[in-house]
């Protein structure tokens, strides 16, 4: 498929300036809305998954490295539910039956990342900043083996209770999974900007990620203001384990591990510490690793496969850190929470 | 120099086992000839691990049974089953300790990643090793005269495969995605040559990890080269998630995979859209082999039902112990002249060895998802 040499070159040349004008326009313009559709449904996954880990770094800067491990946890507690309520009351509708499964996975996870404070964090946190951070790969760890010996090492499938509508748009085709991961990941994330920007505890935790002391001072209560950044992070973690879940149809006890240093990677991409820059972040990811392992091929005439779509992703990731230390919205100033 | 003094100690005592292999050990008046067997017996694997030790110990149970005489003796035959746990490190601790304990040849090990590693301990002691189902091609490839499979390899597999793909399936554009790992990239690696050999085009050549889940970059860049068929070189876990977004993509392309793909698993794992998957597995399915129904009437009356490996396990063990009653030796070093003239019909066929101690000639089968089930569809010699 590769023509080596100068015909690679030029093609890169061309290329370069204008990915979706490869060829024929029109021919290949699905296949580029494709993967903008891809890059977007990957992004938001990641996205909600970036808030999570952006919240405690904008409070505590502390990278909560268990945060995939608790998205691990919403799927796998999810699809117990799912699949018990799928043998035991076969008759429900799917949407029912996957409510069920994430009303008791939110509150779980809820209550997981409210006891992994307790016990893991709050008692370093005066404590010098590597002790939680290896806190936080300890808890990671201990979460996945607890997993694994509830569930075991198998992938776990995802019953098929959702309906599996799919639409055509201009040639692409998108699915009525990946329609309600964007719809509910927008919507979660502009409640969390109204919960941060407009209600009380918003405030708290503004306060709280400028000066932890002074907040208290003022009467904030910090230690139930990190409580509470933490539960939100883990229902939000939990939403995107059953997400990524149903998206993919199965669940494992270690896709945490994946997913979580990809998020981690689109929060420090768009900013640590700031919220719209997780959001950019993990949306520009999904977008540079769908386009990335799309195009890559083509773009190097071959010489680069798809196998280094990783590798591109966090090239794109270093040079933006090169020109931008603190991320692409990341100022280190006041408005971190 | 303590060091070296314990270490050629340890060396004299291991030489003094060593030749017990023959006649030291005894059995009440009769010499007992120790044969080595490995596989995983603990973790993820077990039951894998336990089917092949019960496939070997039933050929050398009837063995026994019927009596075996070796250099005018009548001899007992004793096996060491030892547990690799599938993991390439334990795998030559418990090789060097058969050594040590001075089997006469070794049935095993289940997993390549295992074997091949082990099988350097065996060649350096000269012992015969004959696995049952290890299939990579580095296990032969690694030029040691004691390595031998009763099981087709990856690239007679994926050579199969790759005519299926073209002279079967009629696919003209095929687009192959492998996992990187060297069981998957081994095998894809032989399924694009093998298709090219046979007139087709291979349109596309992506790479994912066999962590992955996502796959719906490289498969919209491959729709948009329009393949008649995906060829996946991996396993389940990575096949039925590509499978389910296939299908979500809308293309048409069939899919097509290794043993990796071949299980109940990819069923379950990929729900109704693993409906016209197709994937091959080495040898014979157990009902259309020589031997199948009464080996399986056999074995599952003594050990319940048949995992997986079983048959190549007894198998093998028939062949290793053959290759001694035709030099009339258990001594590794004069039985190891006879095993390459092997031509041992077994259960799981007629068992013959190239050069290298792969399989003659090895079958390939080749299945497809039918209303949730894996069918059968055709067996393929794989030309050698």
């Amino acid at each position: 498929m590769g023509d080596a040499g100068n015909g690679a070159k030029r093609q890169i040349k061309q290329a370069g300036l204008n990915p979706a004008g490869l060829g024929a326009p029109h021919a290949k313009m699905d296949i580029f809305l494709q993967q903008l559709i891809n890059g977007l449904v990957l992004g938001s996954v990641y996205a909600l998954v970036a808030l999570g880990y952006t919240m405690v770094y904008g409070i505590l800067e502390l990278i909560n490295f268990a945060h995939g491990e608790i998205t691990m946890m919403g799927a796998m507690v999810a699809l117990a539910v799912i699949g018990a309520l799928a043998v035991a009351a076969p008759g429900l509708p799917g949407g029912v039956i996957l409510l069920a499964g994430l009303a008791v996975a939110i509150p779980v996870c809820m209550a997981l990342g409210m006891l992994i404070e307790r016990v893991a964090y709050r008692p370093l946190r005066n404590a010098p900043r590597l002790a939680p951070l290896i806190t936080a790969i300890g808890v990671s760890i201990i979460l996945q083996n607890i997993a694994m010996l509830i569930w075991g090492k198998q992938y776990i499938s995802f019953p098929a209770i959702l309906p599996q509508g799919r639409h055509a748009v201009l040639g692409a085709t998108i699915s009525d999974t990946q329609i309600a991961i964007l719809v509910l990941s927008v919507l979660i994330m502009l409640a969390l900007i109204g919960v941060v920007q407009k209600t009380r505890l918003g405030r708290a935790m503004r306060a709280t990620a400028q000066s932890r002391q002074v907040a208290s001072l003022m009467g904030v209560d910090v230690n139930r203001v990190i409580a509470s950044t933490f539960v939100i992070g883990s229902a939000l973690a939990a939403i995107a384990g059953v997400m990524v879940s149903a998206y993919y149809g199965l669940a494992h006890y270690y896709m945490g591990f994946l997913l979580g240093l990809k998020a981690f990677s689109a929060a420090v991409l768009g900013g640590i510490g700031n919220l719209a820059g997780a959001m950019l972040g993990g949306l520009l990811l999904g977008l540079i690793e769908s386009f990335g392992a799309g195009y890559i091929g083509d773009l190097t005439g071959g010489f680069l496969g798809s196998n280094y779509q990783d590798v591109f992703a966090f090239f794109v990731l270093i040079a933006v850190l090169v020109f931008r230390p603190s991320g692409l919205l990341g100022v280190r100033v006041v408005e971190r929470a | 120099m303590t060091r070296h003094t314990l270490g050629l100690a340890a060396l004299a005592v291991a030489a003094l086992v060593a030749g017990c292999g023959d006649k030291a050990q005894q059995n009440g008046e009769h010499p007992v000839v120790l044969i080595g067997q490995v596989s995983p017996l603990t973790g993820p694997q077990a039951h894998l691990g336990k089917d092949n030790e019960n496939g070997a110990r039933l050929a050398l149970d009837e063995i026994n049974a019927a009596g075996l005489s070796l250099g005018g003796k009548n001899v007992v035959l004793e096996m060491k089953s030892e547990d690799d746990a599938a993991d390439p490190k334990t795998a030559t601790t418990v090789a060097q300790k058969l050594v040590d304990e001075g089997v006469a040849g070794v049935i095993g090990h289940l997993n390549s990643g295992a074997t091949i590693p082990a099988s350097k301990i065996y060649a350096d002691a000269g012992i015969p090793q004959i696995s049952p189902s290890a299939t990579a091609v580095a296990y032969t490839a690694s030029g040691f005269k004691t390595a031998y499979r009763v099981m087709t390899n990856d690239a007679q597999q994926g050579s199969v495969l790759g005519r299926f793909a073209v002279t079967k399936l009629g696919a003209k554009k095929i687009a192959i995605i492998d996992d990187r790992t060297a069981y998957g990239q081994g095998l894809a690696d032989e399924v694009e040559k093998a298709a090219k050999a046979a007139g087709g085009d291979v349109v596309a050549r992506e790479y994912t990890s066999d962590r992955a889940t996502d796959f719906m970059a490289i498969l919209t860049s491959i729709k948009g080269k329009a393949p008649d068929l995906v060829f996946f070189g991996g396993m389940d876990p990575q096949a039925a998630p590509m499978a389910k977004q296939m299908k979500q993509l809308g293309m048409t392309a069939k899919f097509l995979g290794g043993d990796g793909v071949q299980t109940p698993k990819f069923i379950e794992l990929a729900g109704a859209d693993a409906e016209g998957a197709l994937a091959s597995n080495p040898g014979l399915p157990l009902d259309a082999m020589p031997g199948g129904a009464a080996f399986k009437a056999t074995f599952e009356a003594k050990y319940g039902k048949i995992q997986n490996y079983a048959p190549y396990a007894y198998d093998a063990m028939h062949v290793l112990i053959d290759a001694m009653k035709r030099a009339d030796s258990s001594d590794p070093a004069k039985y190891l002249a006879e095993l390459p003239k092997t031509d041992y019909q077994g259960v799981t066929g007629r068992v013959r060895f190239d050069a290298k101690g792969d399989l003659t000639g090895g079958a390939v089968t080749l299945y497809q998802v039918k209303d949730g089930k894996w069918v059968t569809l055709e067996t393929v010699q794989s030309g050698k």
